[in-house]
């Protein structure tokens, strides 16, 4: 962690960048973003095991993006979110740098969005063993199972925002459930409405989401979110060998269009 | 009293709709039970919520003076969903409303003095209803000066009433548009709102001024009231936030501790002072 | 009322759930589900979580539910008939297991459902409803009851109190008279009290502020943008905090449906960006950190000066479901012992 709060105050001290987003100790013993803005403020940084929120959200948040050029401490979900957002058009590499803590404490800066592709290529961005096996659960529910499981879970659906909140790819200024011309998604937490709201943003996210686990964590009252993210990035990988976040440029398999389409409804 | 009767609306028939400006409508509502529209009084400054069932209720002052009793009247402009929904509507159908809410211009203690009404563009609904009732009582108060202003000669609304005050021997208007506004045969005068107040430097001494309109009228106008000597707890104004109850329940209407659904919507610039500026 | 004193044993409140049951009681009490524990609808005691120290949620559903009908509507040929929900359908209602935390937060919903005029929709459901709370033996850090007048094992807003005071007992204080008319009924489920002894089974929650000083602190930093903007800058702008409080009552209104339908009222929250925004587009709160500031000023400055009730009662349950762990209590000392 040394090295950490070294590069920030490095980083900071030579105006290189003028905040530096990372960890910094939370409440019981987790771990929460700070922005540090001066070089004596270093010292919060830390870097451990209970560092997973992806921080890449705040790279979107305007009051954020306003305190100038961010250093971002990036776990791997941050640093395929950061190509997806680039893929996306909404981020560039001159107003960020990336600093990933390697497992020896050591801090690798990726200062261009090739840099973070070599690093992303390294990793293994498929779902983990454990994953895998609750997802093959999931997909064995018959229909009529899996209706009443969603049913179960989005009955306690506050419809907070929580997990649109935390993910760093739902970065809309005026969200679906937020316009009224016409009210496409119910307002009111009711079954339906909350229905059609986490079913709607799996489908916004279908095909860019990293799988990240920030909205499950997010979400109060523990719906199992990350199942609906996970069963499109596979159904998206199955159909268009496509997996979102590995490259600075990228199409988006839902929103591309090509006239060699093989799908003719759309002729 | 039912339980329900804080968000049950009552029903109004609309009788009359009228093309103020580009997107701008009057209606005037009746009530649908009788009963309901005899025993119906409000103050002027108060407002109501307006409803389009299916689509929501939408937040608007009364636009007509409680001393003409049988109806009321509402002036809008077609901006978001429920404005939308209620500028599709024909006389004949049928609206809710709850109200009246709010409180009230304390025209009584204005009784013996001068009035200066102050407005600009889509501003001056509020001020019709005040304006209504100080001329239909138009013995107890002394002067009475109107200044008003709109972008553009289409953008003024309620042509007709502008039309009736004009030609009134007990009352001064002045109308204006913004420069560039103005049509080949426009009388009026040509300058911002406070422009023209300065011009006609009314005089400040027993007379009470009330000013509605957008946020950058309204901070242009203050400075030339001051500096004709107006003192802030004469100069009155409403202010206009997001609402949905309309009775100080939902939360959301708050500037500081104040309800502007309850502890306004009139209120003085010597209160917005004391009052942090979140509106 | 004068607090009476019984007691009464895991098996005879088993037994008062059945007579609950039997009432034709609705019985909403912590449970088990998956891996969280929140107030669920239960049939007996077995199922009721009594470990943790705090629920996600409150129990504010029981009185202010998530989605509820204001009246409907069915309109033909310009004509508007409008149906007014029908208020014997509020279920009559046992609250058990609730903290005195939450107990004390039905004070600051009545404050503001009821001020200046009744709220009929939230008055007859707290009518309905008993309350039989339960004091807190263990504490987390999050907790800071002490600080907001509170503690854990206050009476306040509770109908009947009890102790877990060891060996599968409980003292009972039965605090009021909704309280005194469900002991009667009970039959002998209730017994005398064994001892009247209660600090020694319950938390210590150290006080870690004075909340006398919280309004003035706040009103003297309202116009320091950069101290709320610091405060804020991680803050998402959910509204879980909101949702999870049980002072928390904000509300939208929204229609559904269009040649017949209904007016609902639903939960809001005052973090949303949209909250206060107007149809122009103008927001008077645009920034998440005057949002945040909204917060803390309408719980501890607003609410106080015009209904002598704070909006917080220390339960700390915002804290804890914030994902991004903006710590109310943190906050707070923050506030007090800030330089304006």
């Amino acid at each position: 962690m040394e090295a950490l709060r070294n590069k920030a105050r490095e980083l900071l001290q030579s105006r290189t960048v003028q905040v530096v987003i990372g960890y910094s100790r939370g409440s019981g013993g987790s771990s929460r973003a700070v922005f540090v803005q001066a070089p004596s403020q270093a010292d919060a940084l830390v870097f451990d095991d209970t560092c997973r929120q992806n921080l890449a959200v705040y790279l979107m948040k305007p009051e954020v993006r306003k305190l100038g050029k961010a250093a971002l401490v990036a776990t791997p979900s941050a640093l395929r979110t950061i190509l997806q957002l680039a893929a996306e058009n909404q981020l560039s590499d001159h107003d960020l740098l990336v600093l990933v803590v390697d497992p020896g404490g050591d801090v690798v800066p990726l200062a261009t969005f090739g840099a973070i592709e070599a690093r992303v290529a390294a990793l293994n961005t498929d779902l983990s063993a454990d994953e895998k096996e609750e997802l093959r659960k999931y997909k064995a529910l018959g229909q009529e199972q899996r209706r009443g499981f969603w049913q179960e879970h989005f009955s306690r659906c506050l419809k907070c925002y929580a997990c649109r909140a935390a993910c760093p790819l739902c970065y809309c200024s005026r969200c679906t459930v937020e316009c009224n011309q016409p009210q496409w998604i119910p307002v009111p937490a009711h079954d339906l409405g909350n229905l059609e709201w986490n079913v709607m943003r799996a489908m916004h996210l279908a095909g860019r989401c990293v799988n990240c686990g920030d909205c499950s964590r997010a979400c109060p009252v523990g719906i199992p979110l990350y199942l609906l993210n996970q069963e499109l990035i596979s159904e998206v990988f199955a159909n268009f060998e496509f997996r979102s976040g590995l490259a600075a440029k990228a199409e988006n398999a839902m929103s591309t269009f090509k006239p060699n389409d093989p799908e003719d409804f759309i002729r | 009293m039912s339980a329900m009767d804080v968000f049950k609306p009552m029903l109004l028939k609309i009788d009359q709709v009228t093309d103020e400006a580009p997107d701008v409508k009057t209606l005037r509502l009746v009530f649908v039970d009788e009963q309901q529209g005899r025993e119906f009084a409000f103050r002027t400054g108060q407002f109501g919520e307006y409803s389009v069932f299916g689509e929501g209720e939408c937040t608007f002052c009364i636009a007509s003076p409680p001393t003409r009793p049988g109806y009321i009247e509402c002036t809008f402009r077609k901006a978001g969903r429920v404005t939308s929904a209620l500028a599709g509507l024909e006389p004949g159908e049928t609206i809710g409303f709850r109200g009246p809410y709010g409180n009230v211009f304390p025209i009584g203690d204005w009784e013996g003095k001068n009035l200066l009404f102050i407005a600009g563009g889509i501003a001056l609904p509020p001020m019709r209803s005040v304006i209504w009732n100080v001329l239909d009582l138009r013995d107890r108060y002394r002067e009475i000066t109107i200044v008003y202003g709109a972008r553009t000669v289409a953008d003024l609304v309620y042509k007709r009433e502008l039309a009736e005050w004009a030609g009134r021997p007990d009352v001064t208007l002045i109308t204006t548009v913004d420069p560039g506004g103005e049509t080949p045969d426009w009388k009026g005068e040509v300058g911002f709102v406070p422009a023209v107040l300065d011009k006609a430097a009314p005089a400040s001494r027993d007379t009470i001024a009330v000013v509605c309109g957008p946020p950058v009228m309204i901070k242009f106008t203050f400075p030339v009231l001051a500096r004709l000597g107006f003192a802030p707890e004469n100069i009155f104004t409403t202010l206009e936030n997001r609402m949905k109850c309309g009775v100080g329940k939902c939360g959301r209407c708050n500037v500081g501790k104040h309800f502007v659904c309850k502890d306004g919507p009139v209120f003085t610039f010597a209160q917005l002072r004391e009052m942090p500026q979140e509106y | 009322m004068e607090i009476e004193l019984r007691s009464i044993d895991r098996e005879a409140l088993a037994k008062l759930f059945a007579h609950w049951r039997d009432e034709g009681r609705r019985i909403v009490a912590p449970k088990q589900l998956g891996e969280k524990i929140d107030f669920a609808p239960v049939t007996g005691l077995d199922q009721v979580s009594l470990d943790q120290v705090q629920t996600v949620q409150s129990p504010k559903t029981a009185v202010f539910p998530r989605v509820e009908e204001l009246f409907s509507y069915k309109s033909r040929d310009g004509q508007v008939e409008i149906r007014e929900r029908d208020g014997t359908g509020v279920p009559r209602t046992v609250i058990f297991g609730l903290r005195p935390c939450d107990a004390a937060a039905f004070a600051s919903l009545a404050a503001i459902f009821n001020w200046d005029s009744p709220d009929s929709l939230f008055s007859s459901r707290l009518a309905n409803t008993v309350v039989v709370g339960l004091s807190c033996p263990r504490a987390d850090e999050y907790c800071f009851c002490t600080s907001v007048g509170g503690g854990p094992g206050a009476t306040a807003g509770s109908d009947i109190l009890l102790t877990g005071t060891g060996n599968g007992t409980y003292l009972a204080e039965i605090v009021s008279e909704k309280g005194r008319q469900l002991v009667e009924g009970a039959g002998d489920l209730f017994g005398p009290a064994l001892s009247k002894e209660k600090e020694t089974f319950l938390a210590r929650v150290d006080k870690a502020f004075d909340r006398d000083r919280i309004g003035p602190a706040l009103a003297a930093l309202f116009e320091n943008t950069a101290f709320w903007a610091e405060q804020s800058l991680r803050c998402l702008g959910c509204g879980a905090c909101a949702y999870v409080c049980p002072a928390c009552a904000c509300f939208d209104i929204q229609d559904e449906g269009d040649v017949s339908g209904k007016r609902l009222r639903c939960w809001d929250s005052c973090g949303f960006g949209l909250f206060t925004l107007h149809t122009s587009g103008h927001n008077p709160r645009p920034l998440q950190s005057q949002r945040w500031r909204q917060r803390l000023m309408h719980k501890f400055a607003y609410m106080p000066e015009r209904q002598q009730v704070l909006g917080c009662v220390g339960c700390g349950r915002c804290s804890r479901a914030c994902p991004v762990d903006m710590n109310i209590l943190e906050h707070l000392r923050g506030v007090v012992e800030a330089k304006p």
